[in-house]
């Protein structure tokens, strides 16, 4: 995806967000860590533009949710999601689908910490090869994959640029 | 559309997913990289969070054991291991040595074996003996070790949440004058800040009575090139270290071990070495003064300094926690961090 595929994708995704939530009302945009929160402020933004709402944005970091603790050391980023969740629609954020097990951890964290009205899901990609019985209602693009590939979201705030590219061989999920 | 790439060799501002550390054990800074410090201290700002939230629990070390064995008294680093074992949902069982087979004689090494075979994973030791947790690490073939103060030796758990709580304060540690005060020589605080915060880039001043400094540790410094403490500043006098501090470390001054007579009395040394509201007065006004804790009030500080608007004792209690949380959450992860 070149940096205007993904500026179209998100604007498609804010307003299939408004039209399935009947406007903005209640909603918080929670990012995940590290892409997924770069990706949220951008909707937050469309939606701005679109109905003129401002919705707050978070990010949640699922590093102490994960249930691969023993197996990889990830670093712990901040969370921070500056309203209470409870009775809120929650719109989790991230930028690529793959096993669903990161989204699963999400809403762990997110249940921890309240009792949303609701939780959807906002990826940029869906690569396929889930492992949980998750899907996303919201996607960018589906790109199928094969086990071996990667998936490599850039962003300008974090990697200087926009472009989603696929690697071969890039090894372990 | 499909737009494939060679990888590049460098990606612009791409941050690790990994940490960067690969220690099994923590025993004292000395074995500390910058880089690992950092990993500490940016994972501890994370479990801090953890700490301010309305339900203190994630369920990141489920499954864990976390043992901690205790052969000297201790409030607060015993409950803060505990505490942040217990918030990462390990599991954690306290053992004195008063309650313990130790009290029928049975070696250290001994206890330690029959505790690892109850599968803990992470062994957390406080013994009077220096070195007793090398002791540990080096025959346990499972179980992680780490130091929570052996002899006068080093308590690096301490020192890193001393780092986390100047950082977290001032922002950085590079470049701060820290003047840690009153009985060097016998506190291991001080000497695994000695280590902490000389490898942060920080400017470290001794001060305190020449009886009570840690000449062993400074012995050829002046002579010997890279020397670790080479640019270590020993001030004896209290008054002409304060003025230029960003950051006052009070010691406990240890009566336990001042049988040899480095000091006439409590007296005196109260008069000479107190940190106190009136010395205070002759610091910068957003000095940070610090203290490990037990503090003997009156002693080596004023009650009025202790609980006084620079003070951040109570603050250094709780990011000992944050502390702890991300060190048992480095050491419960892969063996090898490839």
């Amino acid at each position: 995806m070149s940096s205007e595929d993904i500026r179209r994708a998100l604007s498609r995704i804010a307003h299939e967000v408004l039209e399935h939530q009947r406007g903005a009302q209640d909603l918080v945009l929670v990012g995940m860590q590290t892409r997924g929160v770069p990706l949220a402020r951008r909707i937050a933004e469309r939606i701005k533009e679109f109905e003129s709402i401002e919705v707050p944005v978070g990010a949640l970091d699922i590093s102490l949710y994960r249930d691969d603790v023993s197996l990889r050391r990830s670093r712990v980023r901040p969370t921070d999601i500056p309203v209470a969740i409870d009775s809120k629609k929650v719109l989790l954020v991230d930028d690529v689908l793959f096993t669903g097990r990161s989204i699963r951890a999400a809403m762990d964290a997110l249940t921890d910490m309240g009792r949303p009205k609701s939780i959807q899901l906002a990826v940029l990609v869906d690569r396929g090869h889930r492992e949980l019985p998750i899907r996303a209602d919201y996607v960018g693009k589906n790109v199928p994959t094969a086990l071996d590939e990667e998936v490599q979201v850039r962003l300008v705030e974090t990697d200087g640029r926009d472009e989603v590219v696929i690697q071969k061989g890039g090894g372990a999920p | 559309m499909r737009t494939v790439q060679i990888p590049e060799a460098t990606t612009v501002g791409q941050p690790a997913e990994r940490v960067a550390w690969n220690k099994r054990h923590v025993l004292d800074l000395d074995e500390f990289s910058r880089q690992e410090m950092e990993a500490v201290l940016d994972t501890s700002s994370a479990m801090k969070d953890v700490l301010h939230r309305d339900i203190k629990k994630v369920p990141t070390l489920r499954g864990k054991s976390i043992l901690t064995l205790f052969y000297e008294s201790s409030t607060r680093t015993r409950v803060s291991f505990e505490q942040a074992g217990k918030v990462l949902s390990a599991d954690v069982i306290n053992i004195s040595s008063g309650t313990s087979s130790a009290a029928k004689g049975e070696s250290l090494l001994d206890t330690l074996l029959t505790l690892q075979s109850m599968a803990a994973d992470v062994i957390v030791i406080r013994h009077p003996s220096s070195g007793a947790p090398y002791l540990a690490a080096r025959h346990l073939g499972h179980a992680s070790v780490v130091n929570a103060g052996d002899g006068t030796h080093a308590h690096p758990t301490q020192a890193l949440l001393d780092a986390f709580t100047i950082r977290e304060k001032r922002g950085r540690l590079e470049g701060l004058r820290v003047a840690i005060v009153g009985d060097v020589a016998h506190s291991r605080v001080a000497r695994s800040n000695l280590w902490g915060l000389t490898r942060m880039g920080a400017h470290v001043v001794l001060c305190g009575p020449p009886t009570l400094m840690p000449w062993d540790l400074l012995k050829g410094r002046e002579t010997t090139p890279g020397h670790p403490f080479g640019a270590v500043e020993v001030e004896l006098d209290l008054e002409k270290a304060l003025p230029d501090a960003d950051v006052i470390m009070a010691l406990r001054l240890q009566k336990e071990r001042q049988q040899m007579g480095a000091i006439p009395s409590l007296r005196e040394y109260a008069r000479l070495w107190q940190v106190n509201t009136e010395r205070l007065a002759l610091c910068r006004p957003d000095v940070l003064l610090m203290h490990p804790g037990p503090m003997n009030e009156g002693v080596e500080i004023s009650p009025e300094a202790a609980h006084g608007p620079h003070s951040v004792v109570q603050e250094q209690v709780t990011n000992g926690v944050a502390v702890r949380m991300a060190l048992l959450y480095l050491l419960c992860g892969p063996a090898e961090s490839s």
